[in-house]
C-alpha cells in the first residue's frame, strides 16, 4: 500500500481515511517540488552570484512581466486543482448521515458520554462495530468541544445549543483515541477516550452484556410524565396543545405563515425556546424547560417524541 | 565637537518620555517590545520544558492553560502586531521618504502611551491570577465558564487596539502627504508599499476586535445574549466576528516582514528587486484579499458546505500574491553580486521558512485534510513558521540592517551571524517536530498527552532551549554594542535609500538639506555600487 511509505504516518482506518491521506501526500509532494526547486536555486544563486565571484553578470534588463505572468499563472492552476481535490473529499466526510445505526454523544466538561440507543452508555469510551456506519449525534452541555477520531481523519465541533450529526465508519479492528481538539478549559487534555472498533457479532454481544435499565426512550417517556409535558400533550388534556404522536419527521405549520419539519432540532427548540416557532393555531402557553433539563434528558425527550411517531 | 544626533541632543529622562521624535518613539517601542518579548518567551519555554514528558510533572493544568493563553496575548498584541511598524518603522518611514516627521509626532506619542497602558493592564491581569481562554477568548467558554481575569485582560487587548489605530492613520497620511519632492508612489521603496497596506488593514479591522470585546463585556456583566445559546445567542457568531479580525492580523504581522525582506534582498544582492510593481501591488492585494478568508478558521464547527468552500477558495486565492513575492525576491539574487552579511543571513532564513509555513498553510486551506489537521499541532506548526520563522526573523534581520542607523554604532558581525545560525537550526528542530505531532493527531492545548508522541515533543523542547538561547545572543552583543561598538558611517551597507544619506545617528531634524528625489528606488551600477536616490 503506498500509505506507508508516508514516514510516521499510520494510515487511516475510516473510508475517507484512504482519501484524506491520498490528499495529504498529494500536498506533500507539490509542496516538496516547490521547496526543492526553491532551494535549489537559492543555493545555486548563492553560490554562483556570491561576490568576488569571476561570473557573466550581463544584466538582463529584459521585462519581467512574462515571468511574473507565467508564475502567477502556474501557481493559480496548481491552487485551484488542490482546492477542487480538498472540496470534494469534504463534501463526502460530511455529507448527511442516512437515518441508520445512532449514537448519542454529550460533551461535557471534562468527559465523553456516550448512549446508545438501546440505553447502553458509557464514559469516555465508543464501542462501535467494524465496517458499519454509525450515525452520531452530538450535542454540548456547557462549552465547545470538538470530537476528533485521528485514525478515522474525522473531527467535528461541539457546539452548545444545537445538535450535530456525523456519521462515522471504521474498517478495522482496533483501539482508537478520542480526543476533544477544542480548548474547553482546564481539563481539556484529560477530555480523551477510546474508539474500539469491535466485530459485528462482538459489538452484538457487547450490548447485550451492558444491560441498560432500559431504552433511552423509555427514559424519555418516564420523564415526558415526570416534568409535566403529559399534562397538555396528551389525548385527554384539558389544555389545549399539540398532540405529538406521529409529529417526527413530519411538516409543522406555524403561527407566522411557515413550516418546519419536525426533527430533533425543532423538538430541542421547542422544549428550549418554545416561543421562538409557534405551531399553527395554539396558544403561546408553554413554559421554557431551559436549565431545568439536561442535554442527557433532551436526548431522551427527544428520542420519546420520535418513539411516537413510530406507534401506529 | 559635532553637531548632537537625536540620542546625544539631550539625555534628560523628560525628553524620552515627552518626545514627539519619531526616532525616539521607535527607541521607547523597541524597549518595551523587547521586555514583552521575553516575557511572552519565557512563557513560550516554560510550556516546552513541561511538555517534555507526557505527564504532567513542572506545572498544574490551570497553570499550563494561563501560560499559553499569555503566551499567545503577549506575542499577539504586544510584540508581533505592532513589532516591525512601531520600532522600525517608526524609525525609519520618514527617513525614508525624506521627511522631518511623521504626520502626527504627538499622535505618535500618544499612541505609545495606549499601547503602555494596555500592556500594563493586561500585565495586570497576568499578574493578579492570569487568564486560561487561549488567546482566542472563544466564547461561552469566555464568557460564562472561565473565572479567570479575562474581562481585565480583554480590557488591555481593546486599549492597545487604539494604538494600532493611530499608528496606521500616522502611517497613511505620513506616506500619502510627507513624501520627498521627486518621491512618486512607484520611487517608494517597497517597505512603505508593505506598511502601507499594513496601515490599512490596522485601521479597518481593530475596530471589529473592539466591538467583539465590548459585545463580550456586555454578555458577561448584562446578560445580554449574544454568544451563549442559553440566553439566545449564538457561539460561532463570536468566531466570525473574531476571525474577521484576527485573519487580517495575520496579514498585519507579516506584511512588514515582507517589506523588510525586500530592503535586505535588494542591498545584499546589489540589485533592484525584481518585478517591483508585482511586489508592491502584491502586498495590497494580500491587504484586501485578507478581509474575505476568516471562515477558514471555521471549516469544522458546522458551518454550512458551501461558506467553507467559498473560504477554501478565497484562502487558496490569497496565498498568490505571497507566492509572487517569494520568487521575485528568488529572481532578485540572480546575477546579483550577493555578501552574506547577518541581515542577509536573516532574509535567506526567512525566504525558506515563510515558504514553507506559506505551503503548509495550504494544507490547511484545503478542506479535508483541514477536518484532519485544524486544532493540531500541525497548526501550531504552521503559523509559527509565518510568525516567527518570518516576521520574528524578518524583525531581526531589519533589526541588524538597520541597526548602525539607529545607534550609530557596529555590531560584532561574527557574533550576529552566529546568532543567525542558531536561531534558524534551533527554530526548525523546535517547530519542525510539531508538524509530525499534528500530522499524527496530537492537539494543541493538551498539558499531558499520550506516551506515543513523546519522542517529537522531546525534540521539539529540545529545540526550543537552543531557540531561546539564542534569542538571548543579540541582547548581548548589540547592547555591547551601545556602549563599545565601533562608530557606524552614514551609509555602512553602501545602500541608495534615502535614510542612509544623512548621518548615523541621525540629527533631530533627519535631513540637513530637503532630499530631492531623482530616481527609482534600489538603483546600483555596473560595479554595484549604490546610486543614492537623491543624487
Amino acid at each position: 500500500m503506498w500509505r506507508q511509505w508516508i514516514p510516521f504516518w499510520h494510515p487511516g482506518v475510516s473510508p475517507e481515511g484512504g482519501d484524506v491521506d491520498l490528499l495529504f501526500a498529494g500536498l506533500l509532494i507539490a509542496s516538496a517540488l516547490v521547496l526543492g526547486l526553491l532551494f535549489f536555486l537559492l543555493a545555486l544563486f548563492c553560490v554562483r552570484y556570491r561576490a568576488g565571484n569571476e561570473i557573466d553578470r550581463e544584466n538582463d534588463e529584459a521585462k519581467s512581466w512574462y515571468w511574473e505572468v507565467s508564475w502567477t499563472t502556474a501557481s493559480l492552476l496548481c491552487f485551484l486543482a488542490l482546492f477542487v481535490w480538498g472540496a470534494t473529499v469534504y463534501f463526502e466526510i460530511y455529507r448527511r448521515p442516512p437515518d441508520e445505526l445512532t449514537a448519542f454523544v454529550v460533551a461535557k466538561q471534562w468527559m465523553w458520554k456516550v448512549q446508545h440507543s438501546g440505553g447502553q452508555s458509557e464514559i469516555n469510551a465508543l464501542h462501535m462495530p467494524v465496517d458499519r456506519p454509525i450515525r452520531l449525534v452530538m450535542a454540548s452541555q456547557d462549552v465547545i468541544h470538538s470530537f476528533f477520531i485521528p485514525a478515522l481523519r474525522l473531527k467535528h465541533d461541539v457546539v452548545p445549543g444545537r445538535y450535530q450529526d456525523l456519521e462515522i465508519t471504521a474498517q478495522r479492528i482496533g483501539h482508537y483515541h478520542l480526543f476533544c481538539a477544542e480548548y474547553c478549559g482546564t481539563a481539556h487534555s484529560g477530555m480523551t477516550g477510546e474508539v474500539v472498533v469491535m466485530e459485528q457479532a462482538d459489538f452484538a454481544a457487547w450490548l447485550s452484556q451492558q444491560t441498560p435499565t432500559s431504552s433511552l426512550a423509555d427514559e424519555g417517556g418516564a420523564l415526558f410524565r415526570q416534568l409535566g409535558c403529559s399534562g397538555c400533550h396528551s389525548a385527554g388534556s384539558k389544555i389545549h396543545a399539540p398532540q405529538l404522536e406521529g409529529v417526527y419527521g413530519r411538516p409543522v405549520p406555524l403561527s407566522d405563515g411557515s413550516t418546519v419539519i419536525a426533527d430533533d432540532k425543532y423538538i430541542r427548540d421547542s422544549i428550549l425556546l418554545p416561543r421562538s416557532q409557534i405551531a399553527a393555531g395554539y396558544e403561546p402557553l408553554m413554559p421554557s424547560f431551559e436549565g431545568k433539563v439536561t442535554e442527557d434528558q433532551l436526548l431522551r425527550l427527544v428520542l420519546y417524541i420520535k418513539s411516537l411517531g413510530r406507534q401506529p | 565637537m559635532t553637531e548632537p544626533n537625536y540620542l546625544t541632543a539631550d539625555y534628560t529622562l523628560r525628553s524620552w518620555f515627552f518626545t514627539t521624535d519619531h526616532k525616539r518613539i521607535a527607541i521607547l517601542y523597541f524597549a518595551s517590545l523587547t521586555m514583552f518579548f521575553f516575557i511572552g518567551g519565557a512563557a513560550a519555554t516554560a510550556m516546552r520544558i513541561e511538555l517534555a514528558t507526557p505527564q504532567a510533572d513542572l506545572v498544574s493544568d490551570d497553570i499550563y492553560n494561563r501560560l499559553f493563553t499569555m503566551h499567545g496575548i503577549i506575542m499577539v498584541w504586544f510584540f508581533l502586531i505592532p513589532s516591525i511598524p512601531n520600532t522600525l518603522g517608526n524609525f525609519i518611514v520618514p527617513l525614508m521618504i525624506g521627511a522631518r516627521d511623521l504626520a502626527f509626532p504627538r499622535l505618535n506619542l500618544m499612541s505609545w502611551y495606549i499601547f503602555m497602558l494596555g500592556g500594563s493592564v493586561t500585565l495586570f491581569a497576568i499578574l493578579a491570577g492570569g487568564i486560561d481562554t487561549g488567546w482566542t477568548f472563544y466564547t461561552p467558554f469566555a464568557t460564562l465558564y472561565s473565572n479567570s481575569y479575562v474581562m481585565v485582560a480583554a480590557a488591555g487587548v481593546f486599549i492597545a487596539g487604539f494604538s494600532s489605530i493611530l499608528t496606521g492613520l500616522n502611517f497613511i497620511v505620513t506616506i500619502h502627504r510627507l513624501r520627498a519632492p521627486g518621491l512618486t508612489w512607484y520611487r517608494l521603496p517597497l517597505f512603505l508599499w508593505s506598511l502601507y497596506a499594513t496601515s490599512v488593514i490596522l485601521v479597518l479591522a481593530t475596530p471589529v476586535l473592539a466591538i467583539t470585546l465590548v459585545l463580550i463585556a456586555v454578555e458577561r456583566f448584562f446578560g445580554v445574549g449574544f454568544f451563549d445559546p442559553r440566553i439566545g445567542g449564538d457561539p460561532l457568531l463570536f468566531q466570525h466576528l473574531f476571525w474577521f479580525y484576527s485573519h487580517p492580523a495575520v496579514y498585519i504581522m507579516i506584511l512588514p516582514g515582507m517589506g523588510v525582506i525586500n530592503e535586505l534582498v535588494s542591498c545584499f544582492s546589489r540589485k533592484q528587486v525584481f518585478g517591483y510593481k508585482f511586489v508592491a501591488w502584491a502586498s495590497l492585494a494580500i491587504a484586501a484579499l485578507g478581509f474575505l478568508v476568516w471562515g477558514h478558521h471555521m471549516f469544522v464547527t458546522g458551518q454550512s458546505l458551501l461558506a467553507s468552500l467559498v473560504f477554501s477558495f478565497m484562502s487558496f486565492v490569497v496565498a498568490v500574491p505571497s507566492a509572487i513575492k517569494v520568487f521575485n525576491w528568488t529572481a532578485t539574487l540572480h546575477k546579483g553580486s550577493l555578501r552574506f552579511d547577518a541581515p542577509m543571513l536573516y532574509a535567506l532564513a526567512f525566504i525558506g521558512l515563510f515558504t514553507i509555513g506559506g505551503l503548509t498553510g495550504l494544507f490547511l486551506a484545503c478542506l479535508a485534510f483541514d477536518v484532519h489537521a485544524t486544532d493540531t499541532y500541525f497548526v501550531v506548526a504552521h503559523f509559527h513558521y509565518i510568525m516567527v520563522g518570518g516576521m520574528v526573523t524578518a524583525y531581526f534581520g531589519g533589526l541588524h540592517y538597520w541597526w548602525p542607523k539607529i545607534t550609530g554604532r557596529l555590531y560584532s558581525e561574527y557574533w550576529a551571524r552566529a546568532a543567525a545560525i542558531l536561531i534558524f537550526l534551533g527554530f526548525n528542530l523546535t517547530f519542525f517536530p510539531q508538524f509530525v505531532l499534528g500530522a499524527e493527531g496530537m492537539p494543541r492545548r493538551y498539558h499531558v498527552y499520550p506516551p506515543e508522541f513523546q519522542v517529537w515533543n522531546v525534540l521539539s523542547s529540545g529545540g526550543a532551549t537552543i531557540l531561546a538561547a539564542a534569542y538571548l545572543l543579540p541582547l548581548f552583543y548589540l547592547g555591547y554594542s551601545v556602549f563599545f561598538g565601533a562608530r557606524a558611517p552614514a551609509n555602512p551597507w553602501d545602500a541608495p535609500g534615502l535614510e542612509w544619506q544623512t548621518s548615523s545617528p541621525p540629527p533631530e531634524h533627519n535631513f540637513d538639506v530637503q532630499p530631492v528625489v531623482t530616481r527609482a528606488p534600489y538603483q546600483y551600477s555596473r560595479k554595484f555600487e549604490a546610486k543614492p536616490q537623491n543624487a
